[in-house]
């Protein structure tokens, strides 16, 4: 059962491991597949749904999906891209995400997705424009839920890796939103030094370092240098693969 | 007589052009069509004192640019002072500090060569009646090539010294509360550098241009909204002329000291705000004279009649020039701001040239912090005229109070003085309004390079429209300084 099998990407036939999901079996490929609620570290939830690929005519969350044999998986086709491009498109207007004024500007994944994605201008979608209040009670850490897109990075980070169980979803539908623990963060056992508060967890600038803020000039920020995904497209070479929690631990995870 | 009295008729030039914003000119004539008064009415609004509430304080330096994208600098630098002064940063390390000042001689020199060369050069170089088809950049380009070129060369460097310094032409980074985000490398140095002497030369040749336009229209200049006023600015404290950081200094009409080195943070003892129903711009004025007498003028023109000294060689000369023709008695010539300005940007470039050479702007000591406290004061002198902004922030570093006097709203008594001079001799006595009498009013406006936008915090662009009204209130003519927009036509 441990023998590597082969899939197709968009015609490119690639090896996968048995239990690997489409979206690692791509990674270590060096095929890009785009995704938010994703990240290297915390177990998949599949609820971005911007790594939506075909997997043998079907739509699936590629972060989610286990690679079958002989698979043929649609990536980069202008259908799939176009869902891609909506799901972004929406995620900018349901929130308040004012690029100009945000310091998580050049090394936001959601802003860097859209450039990806050759989103530039608004859409047809209105924007909410949501009235949310920004929780800055903690001494290093303020939350501007203006910004969250919901990706669940940081509930997983803070339960699977600190251990603290600092943030969940509260809410239904579109009222869904993340919540702390307690009145508020200040109220929470969370510190500036869980993994949760690092900069990679948060694709945005929901969570926020506070005092760090506009420290990287333009031109030294993470997507300054290189586009989001250019990172996996040149992993092809070192063939390193992923960073994963063993699944045999559950939720439990490992750092 | 009051402009409220039936008898009057109102012309309204609404919107400006070739000012940053948008507003309006009312003018207010009696029957025998003499200007009773005029106003520039600012009639928008934006609210940046209030949205920026709530913000946490390392934001508001990125925010509150965004007022403006032709000086966005100024707002950027005034607002981390204002945050230096609340993370406790009393003494930026030099690198940062120096850093700021590169950047903020590249945005004043950009912006006055922008005003000068894109915006005034039409109406100086043409003459204020010309048909408004001639009177625009592009029949500049095609007249006084060279002299475009070299517009456009000073405004591309005063940009590139941005970029270096903020990472963005428009709208970068740099100033972050304490310090600065970069240092100068030698690359962007040496790409400055290069280019520095022409620079130098080139905004030489514009004080020259400006000065030799005065001296050669001297009855005109000196007839166009040529009034006494105060004048306020900051200045170092040894009295030279400093943009970037200085204590407060006022003078009178005839140049005697109101007070002088006062320190900004206590502005609010020194300065008062008026509100007028008709304007969303405040009318400031100095406290010990008064609202009606205390009214003041800022920016290029009063600094140059404030400061003792400029500190660079060459811009003192022309100084001392700009000082000797009024006698060093203080310039009170609406016009005169042209000169003064071109004066400042060799100033700047001068100041340029010095930073460039100096190692500090290589240093790795990038920001500081000390005791935190809950208020700060930024001033700063923009382009157009000293820049106040005030804040509070809590304990959670949100901010909790937030108020900016900008540099129209400084010059806010001293435009409507100018319209009205200006209408008075222009426009007054007369049925219907030419394009070139118009043009005369907006002159007036367009010295004091105002910024509507900034000034009301308002968005806008920058159309023109003129509106006359009759004794009872009715609208008789309306007419447009847009070449393609619909020609003038009578209204009932």
């Amino acid at each position: 059962m441990n023998k590597t099998m082969r899939i197709t990407v968009d015609g490119r036939k690639i090896r996968a491991s048995p239990g690997q999901t489409i979206m690692d079996a791509c990674d270590d490929a060096g095929v890009y597949v785009p995704r938010l609620c994703d990240v290297e570290g915390l177990v998949p939830q599949g609820s971005c749904r911007v790594c939506t690929v075909k997997a043998d005519g079907h739509t699936v969350a590629a972060c989610t999906e286990p690679a079958e044999p002989g698979m043929k998986v649609e990536n980069d086709t202008l259908e799939i891209k176009n869902y891609r491009r909506d799901l972004v498109r929406m995620l900018f207007h349901e929130g308040n995400h004012l690029c100009p004024i945000c310091e998580a500007s050049g090394r936001c994944e959601l802003q860097a997705m859209a450039y990806r994605l050759r989103i530039s201008q608004a859409t047809k979608y209105p924007y909410l424009q949501p009235v949310r209040p920004v929780d800055a009670s903690h001494p290093d850490i303020a939350l501007d839920n203006n910004r969250c897109i919901l990706c669940g990075r940081c509930i997983r980070a803070s339960r699977d890796v600190d251990g603290k169980h600092v943030f969940e979803y509260v809410g239904r539908g579109i009222h869904k939103r993340i919540g702390v623990n307690a009145e508020n963060l200040a109220a929470t056992n969370a510190s500036i030094d869980d993994y949760a508060m690092s900069l990679e967890v948060c694709p945005v600038g929901c969570i926020i370092r506070k005092r760090e803020g506009f420290f990287a000039p333009i031109g030294a920020r993470q997507f300054d240098r290189e586009p989001i995904g250019m990172d996996v497209e040149t992993r092809q070479e070192h063939h390193v693969p992923k960073r994963r929690p063993d699944p045999a631990f559950g939720n439990d995870g490992t750092k | 007589m009051s402009v409220e009295n039936p008898k009057t008729r109102i012309v309204e030039i609404e919107p400006l052009t070739r000012v940053e914003g948008h507003g309006k000119v009312t003018v207010h004539l009696d029957h025998d069509h003499n200007v009773v008064e005029a106003r520039l009415h600012i009639v928008e609004f934006r609210g940046f004192e209030r949205f920026i509430r709530g913000r946490l304080l390392w934001e508001v330096p990125v925010i509150v640019q965004r007022l403006c994208g032709i000086c966005p600098v100024s707002h950027h630098l005034a607002a981390a002072k204002a945050m230096d002064a609340i993370v406790g940063a009393d003494v930026l390390p030099p690198t940062a500090e120096k850093m700021r000042r590169l950047m903020h001689y590249g945005q004043i020199m950009q912006s006055h060569v922008l005003h000068f060369f894109h915006l005034s050069s039409p109406d100086l170089l043409f003459g204020f009646g010309a048909p408004v088809k001639k009177r625009n950049v592009f029949s500049v380009i095609k007249e006084f090539p060279e002299l475009a070129r070299q517009g456009v060369m000073l405004r591309k460097y005063g940009q590139e010294v941005i970029e270096y310094t903020a990472g963005k032409k428009i709208h970068g980074t740099g100033a972050i509360p304490g310090g600065i985000n970069k240092n100068l490398s030698i690359r962007e140095r040496d790409a400055l550098l290069g280019n520095i002497e022409r620079m130098i030369r080139w905004a030489g040749g514009a004080v020259g241009v400006a000065k030799d336009y005065t001296l050669s229209h001297l009855p005109q200049v000196e007839q166009f909204a040529n009034f006494k006023s105060n004048h306020l600015s900051l200045v170092r404290d040894d009295g030279a002329l400093d943009l970037y950081h200085g204590n407060l200094r006022a003078i009178d009409a005839s140049g005697n000291i109101i007070f002088d080195q006062v320190d900004y943070t206590r502005f609010n003892d020194y300065l008062m705000e008026e509100v007028r129903p008709w304007s969303y711009m405040k009318f400031p004025f100095i406290k010990s004279r008064g609202n009606l007498d205390g009214w003041y003028r800022v920016g290029p023109l009063s600094r140059l009649n404030n400061v003792s000294y400029i500190d660079t060689p060459l811009a003192e000369k022309e100084y001392r020039t700009f000082r000797e023709f009024s006698r060093r008695k203080p310039n009170h010539m609406t016009l005169a701001y042209h000169w003064a300005r071109m004066i400042e940007v060799l100033h700047c470039v001068e100041k340029i040239h010095e930073l460039l050479l100096d190692t500090d702007l290589q240093g790795t000591d990038l920001r500081v912090t000390g005791a935190r406290r809950e208020e700060g004061i930024g001033v700063i002198e923009a382009p157009r005229g000293s820049l106040f902004h005030h804040y509070k922030v809590d304990e959670h570093d949100q901010v909790t109070y937030c108020n900016l006097i900008v540099s129209t709203t400084h010059n806010n008594s001293g435009l409507n003085r100018a319209v009205t001079d200006v209408a008075r001799k222009y426009v007054g006595g007369k049925k219907r309004i030419t394009e070139g009498l118009l043009n005369h009013v907006e002159v007036a406006v367009r010295a004091y390079d105002p910024c509507l936008s900034c000034a009301t915090h308002a968005l806008g662009q920058m159309p023109l429209v003129v509106e006359l009204f009759d004794a009872q209130g009715h609208l008789l003519h309306t007419n447009s300084q847009y070449v393609d927009r619909p020609a003038a036509g009578l209204k009932p």
